[in-house]
Protein backbone atom coordinates (compact mmCIF):
# COMPACT_ATOMS: atom_id res chain seq x y z
CA UNK A 1 0.00 0.00 0.00
CA UNK A 2 3.02 2.20 0.95
CA UNK A 3 4.26 1.76 -2.76
CA UNK A 4 1.06 2.35 -4.50
CA UNK A 5 1.11 5.35 -6.51
CA UNK A 6 5.23 4.85 -7.21
CA UNK A 7 4.34 2.67 -10.34
CA UNK A 8 2.00 5.44 -11.67
CA UNK A 9 4.44 8.04 -11.18
CA UNK A 10 7.73 6.27 -12.78
CA UNK A 11 4.78 5.71 -16.01
CA UNK A 12 4.19 9.55 -15.94
CA UNK A 13 8.24 10.27 -15.68
CA UNK A 14 8.62 7.44 -18.54
CA UNK A 15 6.07 9.25 -20.77
CA UNK A 16 7.21 12.36 -20.08
CA UNK A 17 10.72 11.13 -20.61
CA UNK A 18 9.48 10.13 -23.99
CA UNK A 19 10.21 6.44 -23.18
CA UNK A 20 7.47 4.55 -24.79
CA UNK A 21 6.82 1.94 -22.43
CA UNK A 22 5.33 -0.21 -25.71
CA UNK A 23 8.72 -0.41 -27.43
CA UNK A 24 10.78 -3.31 -25.70
CA UNK A 25 13.97 -1.23 -26.68
CA UNK A 26 16.35 -0.79 -29.63
CA UNK A 27 18.29 -4.18 -29.77
CA UNK A 28 14.44 -5.47 -30.04
CA UNK A 29 13.71 -3.32 -32.86
CA UNK A 30 17.22 -4.36 -34.22
CA UNK A 31 16.05 -7.48 -34.02
CA UNK A 32 12.83 -7.51 -35.29
CA UNK A 33 13.95 -6.66 -38.80
CA UNK A 34 16.71 -9.01 -38.69
CA UNK A 35 14.75 -11.63 -38.11
CA UNK A 36 12.02 -9.91 -41.40
CA UNK A 37 14.78 -10.33 -43.38
CA UNK A 38 16.30 -13.58 -42.42
CA UNK A 39 13.05 -15.15 -42.96
CA UNK A 40 12.33 -13.49 -46.15
CA UNK A 41 15.93 -14.15 -47.89
CA UNK A 42 17.02 -17.22 -46.00
CA UNK A 43 19.90 -17.53 -48.29
CA UNK A 44 21.33 -13.88 -48.39
CA UNK A 45 23.71 -13.53 -45.15
CA UNK A 46 23.26 -10.19 -43.00
CA UNK A 47 26.95 -9.28 -44.54
CA UNK A 48 25.86 -9.03 -47.95
CA UNK A 49 23.19 -6.67 -46.88
CA UNK A 50 26.07 -3.67 -46.57
CA UNK A 51 25.88 -4.14 -50.44
CA UNK A 52 22.33 -2.37 -50.41
CA UNK A 53 20.15 -3.55 -53.34
CA UNK A 54 23.28 -5.50 -55.07
CA UNK A 55 22.61 -7.89 -52.39
CA UNK A 56 19.54 -9.39 -54.62
CA UNK A 57 20.88 -9.11 -57.58
CA UNK A 58 24.17 -11.44 -58.80
CA UNK A 59 24.13 -9.85 -62.35
CA UNK A 60 24.35 -6.20 -61.13
CA UNK A 61 26.62 -7.68 -58.49
CA UNK A 62 29.26 -8.82 -60.77
CA UNK A 63 29.23 -4.84 -62.18
CA UNK A 64 29.64 -3.39 -59.37
CA UNK A 65 32.64 -5.84 -58.68
CA UNK A 66 33.85 -4.81 -61.90
CA UNK A 67 33.65 -1.03 -61.35
CA UNK A 68 35.05 -1.49 -57.68
CA UNK A 69 38.05 -2.53 -59.09
CA UNK A 70 38.75 1.06 -60.59
CA UNK A 71 37.12 3.09 -58.83
CA UNK A 72 35.94 5.83 -60.96
CA UNK A 73 35.95 8.06 -58.11
CA UNK A 74 39.38 8.04 -57.20
CA UNK A 75 40.08 11.92 -57.55
CA UNK A 76 37.27 12.68 -55.27
CA UNK A 77 38.77 10.73 -52.80
CA UNK A 78 42.32 12.51 -53.17
CA UNK A 79 40.91 15.67 -53.42
CA UNK A 80 39.09 14.40 -49.49
CA UNK A 81 42.74 13.51 -48.69
CA UNK A 82 44.39 16.33 -49.65
CA UNK A 83 41.58 18.55 -47.30
CA UNK A 84 42.01 15.79 -44.78
CA UNK A 85 45.70 16.44 -44.47
CA UNK A 86 45.71 20.10 -45.08
CA UNK A 87 46.53 22.09 -41.79
CA UNK A 88 43.80 24.36 -40.39
CA UNK A 89 43.69 27.90 -39.48
CA UNK A 90 45.86 27.03 -35.72
CA UNK A 91 48.28 24.54 -37.40
CA UNK A 92 46.27 21.54 -36.68
CA UNK A 93 44.93 19.03 -38.47
CA UNK A 94 41.20 16.66 -38.16
CA UNK A 95 43.50 13.95 -37.22
CA UNK A 96 44.61 15.86 -34.16
CA UNK A 97 41.32 16.49 -33.09
CA UNK A 98 39.21 13.75 -34.48
CA UNK A 99 38.73 10.85 -31.31
CA UNK A 100 42.04 8.47 -32.44
CA UNK A 101 43.73 10.07 -34.88
CA UNK A 102 40.07 9.99 -36.76
CA UNK A 103 40.61 5.94 -37.35
CA UNK A 104 38.26 3.31 -36.92
CA UNK A 105 35.64 5.75 -35.34
CA UNK A 106 33.15 5.90 -38.26
CA UNK A 107 30.90 3.09 -36.77
CA UNK A 108 30.52 4.93 -33.53
CA UNK A 109 28.20 7.72 -35.18
CA UNK A 110 26.53 9.36 -35.25
CA UNK A 111 26.41 9.17 -31.21
CA UNK A 112 24.32 11.24 -28.74
CA UNK A 113 25.93 13.54 -26.67
CA UNK A 114 24.80 14.07 -23.20
CA UNK A 115 26.69 17.41 -22.72
CA UNK A 116 24.77 18.58 -26.00
CA UNK A 117 21.45 16.94 -25.14
CA UNK A 118 21.49 15.80 -28.92
CA UNK A 119 22.62 13.58 -31.78
CA UNK A 120 26.06 14.41 -33.00
CA UNK A 121 27.01 13.28 -36.57
CA UNK A 122 30.81 12.23 -38.13
CA UNK A 123 29.81 15.70 -40.14
CA UNK A 124 29.62 17.81 -36.60
CA UNK A 125 32.69 16.54 -35.31
CA UNK A 126 34.36 17.91 -38.93
CA UNK A 127 32.84 21.30 -38.23
CA UNK A 128 33.77 20.77 -34.18
CA UNK A 129 37.30 20.80 -35.04
CA UNK A 130 36.55 23.37 -38.11
CA UNK A 131 35.42 25.66 -35.41
CA UNK A 132 37.87 24.68 -32.47
CA UNK A 133 40.68 25.61 -35.07
CA UNK A 134 39.70 29.23 -36.52
CA UNK A 135 37.92 28.04 -39.59
CA UNK A 136 34.37 28.58 -40.46
CA UNK A 137 32.11 25.78 -40.39
CA UNK A 138 31.16 23.40 -44.29
CA UNK A 139 27.70 23.34 -45.41
CA UNK A 140 26.66 19.69 -44.55
CA UNK A 141 25.50 19.01 -48.23
CA UNK A 142 28.09 20.40 -50.22
CA UNK A 143 29.86 17.46 -51.80
CA UNK A 144 33.04 19.59 -53.10
CA UNK A 145 34.15 19.79 -49.53
CA UNK A 146 31.98 18.38 -46.94
CA UNK A 147 31.19 15.54 -49.43
CA UNK A 148 34.81 14.42 -50.17
CA UNK A 149 36.37 15.53 -47.00
CA UNK A 150 34.20 12.62 -45.24
CA UNK A 151 34.55 10.49 -48.10
CA UNK A 152 38.16 9.99 -47.33
CA UNK A 153 37.73 9.90 -43.49
CA UNK A 154 35.28 7.44 -43.61
CA UNK A 155 37.62 4.98 -45.74
CA UNK A 156 40.17 5.45 -42.43
CA UNK A 157 36.80 3.30 -40.91
CA UNK A 158 36.57 0.76 -43.35
CA UNK A 159 36.29 -2.70 -41.83
CA UNK A 160 35.05 -1.03 -38.69
CA UNK A 161 31.80 -2.71 -37.13
CA UNK A 162 28.85 -0.43 -36.75
CA UNK A 163 28.31 0.02 -33.57
CA UNK A 164 25.78 2.91 -32.51
CA UNK A 165 25.06 3.65 -28.93
CA UNK A 166 21.49 4.33 -27.01
CA UNK A 167 22.15 4.62 -23.39
CA UNK A 168 19.93 6.69 -20.78
CA UNK A 169 16.47 8.28 -21.43
CA UNK A 170 17.76 11.19 -23.92
CA UNK A 171 19.79 9.15 -26.24
CA UNK A 172 16.45 6.83 -26.26
CA UNK A 173 14.31 9.98 -26.99
CA UNK A 174 16.45 10.82 -29.67
CA UNK A 175 16.31 7.28 -31.25
CA UNK A 176 12.73 7.10 -30.81
CA UNK A 177 11.94 10.36 -32.57
CA UNK A 178 14.03 8.84 -35.77
CA UNK A 179 12.30 5.55 -35.46
CA UNK A 180 9.13 7.72 -35.74
CA UNK A 181 10.39 9.20 -38.83
CA UNK A 182 11.58 6.45 -40.06
CA UNK A 183 7.44 4.28 -39.92
CA UNK A 184 5.80 7.42 -40.44
CA UNK A 185 3.40 7.67 -43.49
CA UNK A 186 4.19 10.88 -45.17
CA UNK A 187 3.52 12.78 -48.09
CA UNK A 188 0.82 12.40 -51.27
CA UNK A 189 2.01 9.42 -52.13
CA UNK A 190 1.45 8.32 -47.84
CA UNK A 191 4.60 5.97 -48.02
CA UNK A 192 6.89 5.69 -45.12
CA UNK A 193 10.61 4.39 -45.61
CA UNK A 194 9.96 1.49 -44.03
CA UNK A 195 7.19 0.12 -46.74
CA UNK A 196 9.91 0.74 -49.38
CA UNK A 197 13.20 -0.80 -47.10
CA UNK A 198 11.50 -2.90 -44.90
CA UNK A 199 8.33 -4.68 -46.59
CA UNK A 200 9.17 -3.94 -49.80
CA UNK A 201 13.43 -4.49 -49.86
CA UNK A 202 14.26 -7.26 -52.60
CA UNK A 203 10.78 -6.09 -54.33
CA UNK A 204 11.31 -3.58 -57.41
CA UNK A 205 9.89 -0.17 -58.51
CA UNK A 206 9.78 -0.55 -62.25
CA UNK A 207 13.25 -1.38 -62.75
CA UNK A 208 14.54 -0.26 -59.41
CA UNK A 209 15.33 -2.54 -57.04
CA UNK A 210 14.59 -1.57 -53.23
CA UNK A 211 17.72 -2.08 -50.95
CA UNK A 212 16.88 -3.55 -47.35
CA UNK A 213 17.25 -0.67 -43.81
CA UNK A 214 19.89 -3.34 -42.56
CA UNK A 215 23.24 -1.67 -44.19
CA UNK A 216 22.18 0.72 -45.60
CA UNK A 217 24.26 3.12 -43.52
CA UNK A 218 27.56 1.52 -43.55
CA UNK A 219 28.64 2.67 -46.79
CA UNK A 220 28.62 6.42 -47.35
CA UNK A 221 29.14 8.30 -49.31
CA UNK A 222 28.07 6.52 -52.61
CA UNK A 223 29.14 7.94 -56.20
CA UNK A 224 26.08 7.62 -58.66
CA UNK A 225 26.99 7.14 -62.35
CA UNK A 226 30.70 6.76 -60.67
CA UNK A 227 31.72 10.51 -59.80
CA UNK A 228 28.63 11.84 -58.42
CA UNK A 229 28.96 11.98 -54.65
CA UNK A 230 25.55 11.59 -52.64
CA UNK A 231 25.87 11.54 -48.64
CA UNK A 232 23.52 9.79 -46.60
CA UNK A 233 21.42 12.70 -45.55
CA UNK A 234 21.51 13.86 -49.13
CA UNK A 235 20.03 10.00 -49.95
CA UNK A 236 17.02 10.64 -47.61
CA UNK A 237 16.25 14.20 -49.49
CA UNK A 238 16.16 12.24 -52.37
CA UNK A 239 13.52 9.86 -50.94
CA UNK A 240 11.72 12.21 -49.01
CA UNK A 241 11.00 14.01 -52.34
CA UNK A 242 10.27 10.43 -54.14
CA UNK A 243 7.88 10.31 -51.12
CA UNK A 244 6.38 13.74 -51.98
CA UNK A 245 7.29 15.22 -48.95
CA UNK A 246 9.45 18.39 -48.32
CA UNK A 247 12.88 17.33 -47.24
CA UNK A 248 14.61 18.82 -44.11
CA UNK A 249 17.96 20.66 -45.15
CA UNK A 250 20.71 18.00 -44.28
CA UNK A 251 22.38 17.98 -40.47
CA UNK A 252 18.58 19.18 -39.23
CA UNK A 253 17.83 17.19 -35.72
CA UNK A 254 14.93 15.37 -37.53
CA UNK A 255 17.68 14.17 -40.22
CA UNK A 256 19.90 13.39 -37.65
CA UNK A 257 17.63 12.00 -35.07
CA UNK A 258 16.69 9.78 -38.56
CA UNK A 259 20.29 8.73 -39.01
CA UNK A 260 20.71 7.59 -35.32
CA UNK A 261 18.20 4.68 -35.34
CA UNK A 262 18.66 3.86 -39.21
CA UNK A 263 22.19 3.23 -38.46
CA UNK A 264 21.73 1.73 -35.01
CA UNK A 265 19.83 -1.00 -37.46
CA UNK A 266 23.00 -1.78 -39.69
CA UNK A 267 24.88 -2.61 -36.00
CA UNK A 268 27.53 -5.09 -36.48
CA UNK A 269 28.15 -4.96 -39.75
CA UNK A 270 31.39 -3.90 -41.62
CA UNK A 271 31.59 -0.30 -42.56
CA UNK A 272 33.03 -0.03 -46.40
CA UNK A 273 33.20 4.05 -47.18
CA UNK A 274 32.77 5.56 -50.66
CA UNK A 275 31.18 2.78 -52.96
CA UNK A 276 29.83 3.35 -56.41
CA UNK A 277 26.19 3.31 -57.49
CA UNK A 278 24.80 3.38 -60.72
CA UNK B 1 -1.91 11.28 -91.51
CA UNK B 2 -3.65 14.45 -91.28
CA UNK B 3 -2.84 14.46 -87.89
CA UNK B 4 1.31 14.23 -88.44
CA UNK B 5 0.94 16.76 -91.17
CA UNK B 6 -0.51 19.23 -88.59
CA UNK B 7 1.60 18.18 -85.56
CA UNK B 8 4.99 18.81 -88.30
CA UNK B 9 3.47 22.19 -89.77
CA UNK B 10 2.87 23.44 -85.63
CA UNK B 11 5.76 22.57 -84.47
CA UNK B 12 7.56 25.63 -84.36
CA UNK B 13 4.80 27.23 -82.72
CA UNK B 14 4.49 27.12 -78.95
CA UNK B 15 1.20 28.00 -78.75
CA UNK B 16 0.36 25.79 -81.95
CA UNK B 17 2.18 22.89 -79.81
CA UNK B 18 -0.15 23.51 -76.76
CA UNK B 19 -3.11 23.76 -78.76
CA UNK B 20 -2.12 20.08 -79.89
CA UNK B 21 -1.64 18.51 -76.37
CA UNK B 22 -4.63 20.19 -75.06
CA UNK B 23 -7.01 19.69 -78.01
CA UNK B 24 -6.23 17.04 -80.54
CA UNK B 25 -4.69 14.50 -78.62
CA UNK B 26 -6.64 13.87 -75.57
CA UNK B 27 -4.95 11.80 -73.10
CA UNK B 28 -6.01 8.71 -72.28
CA UNK B 29 -6.26 6.36 -69.14
CA UNK B 30 -3.66 4.55 -70.29
CA UNK B 31 -1.23 7.80 -70.63
CA UNK B 32 -2.24 8.74 -67.11
CA UNK B 33 -1.53 5.15 -65.88
CA UNK B 34 2.10 4.89 -67.60
CA UNK B 35 2.97 8.35 -66.76
CA UNK B 36 5.75 8.45 -64.14
CA UNK B 37 5.11 11.53 -62.43
CA UNK B 38 0.89 10.45 -61.99
CA UNK B 39 -0.46 7.39 -62.17
CA UNK B 40 3.02 5.41 -62.74
CA UNK B 41 1.37 1.88 -62.17
CA UNK B 42 3.97 -0.36 -63.35
CA UNK B 43 6.31 1.19 -60.97
CA UNK B 44 4.41 -1.13 -58.73
CA UNK B 45 1.83 -3.89 -61.15
CA UNK B 46 2.77 -5.68 -64.44
CA UNK B 47 -0.16 -5.33 -67.12
CA UNK B 48 0.55 -9.06 -68.74
CA UNK B 49 -1.93 -8.19 -71.48
CA UNK B 50 -0.32 -5.21 -72.66
CA UNK B 51 3.37 -5.69 -74.68
CA UNK B 52 4.58 -1.92 -73.58
CA UNK B 53 3.81 -2.45 -70.36
CA UNK B 54 7.70 -2.73 -70.26
CA UNK B 55 10.00 -2.73 -66.98
CA UNK B 56 7.02 -3.28 -64.12
CA UNK B 57 7.55 -3.02 -60.78
CA UNK B 58 6.59 -6.37 -58.88
CA UNK B 59 5.30 -5.29 -55.62
CA UNK B 60 1.83 -5.17 -56.05
CA UNK B 61 -0.11 -8.02 -58.25
CA UNK B 62 -0.40 -7.92 -62.11
CA UNK B 63 -2.96 -6.34 -63.30
CA UNK B 64 -5.00 -8.78 -65.31
CA UNK B 65 -8.45 -10.38 -66.15
CA UNK B 66 -10.37 -7.17 -63.99
CA UNK B 67 -13.47 -7.34 -65.09
CA UNK B 68 -13.92 -10.87 -64.04
CA UNK B 69 -12.32 -9.86 -60.71
CA UNK B 70 -13.82 -6.86 -60.63
CA UNK B 71 -17.38 -6.95 -61.47
CA UNK B 72 -18.21 -3.77 -59.94
CA UNK B 73 -16.23 -1.35 -61.56
CA UNK B 74 -17.31 1.05 -58.09
CA UNK B 75 -15.27 -1.51 -56.10
CA UNK B 76 -12.19 -0.77 -58.55
CA UNK B 77 -12.53 2.54 -58.44
CA UNK B 78 -12.51 2.65 -54.45
CA UNK B 79 -9.70 0.47 -54.26
CA UNK B 80 -7.47 3.23 -56.59
CA UNK B 81 -8.75 6.20 -54.68
CA UNK B 82 -8.00 4.60 -51.33
CA UNK B 83 -6.14 1.22 -50.94
CA UNK B 84 -6.20 1.59 -47.15
CA UNK B 85 -9.35 1.79 -46.46
CA UNK B 86 -9.88 -1.56 -47.34
CA UNK B 87 -5.67 -2.65 -45.87
CA UNK B 88 -4.74 -0.04 -43.56
CA UNK B 89 -0.98 -1.54 -44.30
CA UNK B 90 -1.12 -0.81 -48.17
CA UNK B 91 1.98 0.24 -50.17
CA UNK B 92 -0.34 1.61 -52.75
CA UNK B 93 -0.58 5.63 -53.19
CA UNK B 94 -4.57 6.52 -52.34
CA UNK B 95 -4.78 7.91 -55.52
CA UNK B 96 -7.98 9.58 -55.18
CA UNK B 97 -8.14 10.69 -51.18
CA UNK B 98 -4.42 12.29 -51.18
CA UNK B 99 -5.24 14.09 -54.66
CA UNK B 100 -2.74 12.49 -56.76
CA UNK B 101 -5.29 12.13 -59.52
CA UNK B 102 -8.07 14.46 -60.09
CA UNK B 103 -11.58 12.69 -60.25
CA UNK B 104 -11.47 12.52 -63.73
CA UNK B 105 -8.72 11.34 -64.44
CA UNK B 106 -9.34 8.35 -61.56
CA UNK B 107 -12.40 7.87 -64.05
CA UNK B 108 -10.20 7.30 -66.93
CA UNK B 109 -7.87 4.98 -65.32
CA UNK B 110 -10.61 3.03 -63.83
CA UNK B 111 -11.75 2.76 -67.57
CA UNK B 112 -8.30 1.52 -68.48
CA UNK B 113 -8.03 -1.13 -65.96
CA UNK B 114 -10.93 -2.22 -66.20
CA UNK B 115 -10.40 -3.07 -69.99
CA UNK B 116 -7.34 -5.19 -68.82
C1 LIG C 1 8.79 4.98 -52.68
C2 LIG C 1 9.89 4.22 -52.26
C3 LIG C 1 10.87 4.77 -51.28
C4 LIG C 1 10.66 5.35 -50.07
C5 LIG C 1 9.34 5.62 -49.39
C6 LIG C 1 11.95 5.62 -49.50
N1 LIG C 1 12.93 5.22 -50.35
FE1 LIG C 1 14.92 5.15 -49.98
N2 LIG C 1 15.25 4.46 -51.86
C7 LIG C 1 14.28 4.21 -52.80
C8 LIG C 1 14.91 3.82 -54.05
C9 LIG C 1 14.16 3.44 -55.34
C10 LIG C 1 16.29 3.86 -53.82
C11 LIG C 1 17.42 3.51 -54.82
C12 LIG C 1 17.58 2.02 -54.88
C13 LIG C 1 18.06 1.48 -53.56
O1 LIG C 1 19.25 1.48 -53.29
O2 LIG C 1 17.20 1.09 -52.74
C14 LIG C 1 16.47 4.24 -52.43
C15 LIG C 1 17.71 4.34 -51.80
C16 LIG C 1 17.88 4.65 -50.47
C17 LIG C 1 19.15 4.64 -49.81
C18 LIG C 1 20.48 4.32 -50.45
C19 LIG C 1 20.80 2.88 -50.49
C20 LIG C 1 22.13 2.60 -51.13
O3 LIG C 1 22.77 1.64 -50.68
O4 LIG C 1 22.56 3.29 -52.04
C21 LIG C 1 18.92 5.01 -48.51
C22 LIG C 1 19.95 5.16 -47.40
C23 LIG C 1 17.50 5.24 -48.37
N3 LIG C 1 16.90 5.00 -49.58
C24 LIG C 1 16.86 5.62 -47.20
C25 LIG C 1 15.51 5.98 -47.13
C26 LIG C 1 14.90 6.61 -45.98
C27 LIG C 1 15.59 6.94 -44.69
C28 LIG C 1 13.59 6.82 -46.31
C29 LIG C 1 12.54 7.57 -45.57
C30 LIG C 1 12.83 8.90 -45.20
C31 LIG C 1 13.38 6.26 -47.63
N4 LIG C 1 14.57 5.78 -48.11
C32 LIG C 1 12.16 6.20 -48.27
C33 LIG C 1 12.93 4.25 -52.61
C34 LIG C 1 12.31 4.72 -51.47
C1 LIG D 1 3.86 1.84 -54.72
C2 LIG D 1 3.18 0.67 -55.14
C3 LIG D 1 1.93 0.76 -55.97
C4 LIG D 1 1.57 1.64 -56.96
C5 LIG D 1 2.37 2.80 -57.50
C6 LIG D 1 0.26 1.23 -57.42
N1 LIG D 1 -0.15 0.13 -56.71
FE1 LIG D 1 -1.88 -0.87 -56.98
N2 LIG D 1 -1.38 -2.15 -55.46
C7 LIG D 1 -0.19 -2.15 -54.79
C8 LIG D 1 -0.17 -3.24 -53.84
C9 LIG D 1 0.99 -3.59 -52.90
C10 LIG D 1 -1.41 -3.89 -53.95
C11 LIG D 1 -1.88 -5.12 -53.16
C12 LIG D 1 -2.18 -4.76 -51.74
C13 LIG D 1 -3.46 -4.00 -51.61
O1 LIG D 1 -4.47 -4.50 -52.11
O2 LIG D 1 -3.47 -2.94 -51.05
C14 LIG D 1 -2.15 -3.16 -54.97
C15 LIG D 1 -3.42 -3.51 -55.41
C16 LIG D 1 -4.06 -2.94 -56.48
C17 LIG D 1 -5.33 -3.38 -57.01
C18 LIG D 1 -6.14 -4.54 -56.48
C19 LIG D 1 -5.64 -5.73 -57.23
C20 LIG D 1 -6.18 -7.03 -56.75
O3 LIG D 1 -5.98 -7.99 -57.47
O4 LIG D 1 -6.77 -7.08 -55.68
C21 LIG D 1 -5.63 -2.58 -58.08
C22 LIG D 1 -6.84 -2.66 -58.97
C23 LIG D 1 -4.54 -1.64 -58.23
N3 LIG D 1 -3.60 -1.90 -57.24
C24 LIG D 1 -4.47 -0.67 -59.21
C25 LIG D 1 -3.48 0.28 -59.31
C26 LIG D 1 -3.47 1.36 -60.26
C27 LIG D 1 -4.54 1.58 -61.32
C28 LIG D 1 -2.36 2.10 -60.02
C29 LIG D 1 -1.90 3.38 -60.67
C30 LIG D 1 -2.84 4.44 -60.85
C31 LIG D 1 -1.65 1.45 -58.92
N4 LIG D 1 -2.36 0.35 -58.52
C32 LIG D 1 -0.45 1.89 -58.41
C33 LIG D 1 0.84 -1.28 -54.97
C34 LIG D 1 0.84 -0.20 -55.84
Amino acid sequence: MKHGPLPLIMAVVAALLGVAPASAGPEDDRLKVVNHFKSKYPDIRMETYVLGALAFDADARLQYDSVMQFPPFVAELERGERLWRAPLKSGKTYADCLPNGGRMIAGNYPMFDESRGRVVTLEDLVNDCRAANGEAPYEYADPATMGVLTAYARTLSDGMRMNIRVEGPAALQAYEDGKKTFYARVGQLNFSCGHCHVDNAGNRLRSELLSPVIGQSAHWPVFRGGDNLVTLQGRYVECFRLMRHVPDKPGSIRFNNLEYFHSYLSNGLELKASVFRK
Amino acid sequence: MRKRVSLIACTALIACAQAVAAGNKEETGKDIAFDRSRGNCLACHAMPTLPDAEQPGNSGPPLIAMSARFPDKNTLRAKIHDATAGNPDSFMPPYGKHGVLTEEELGKVVDFVYGL
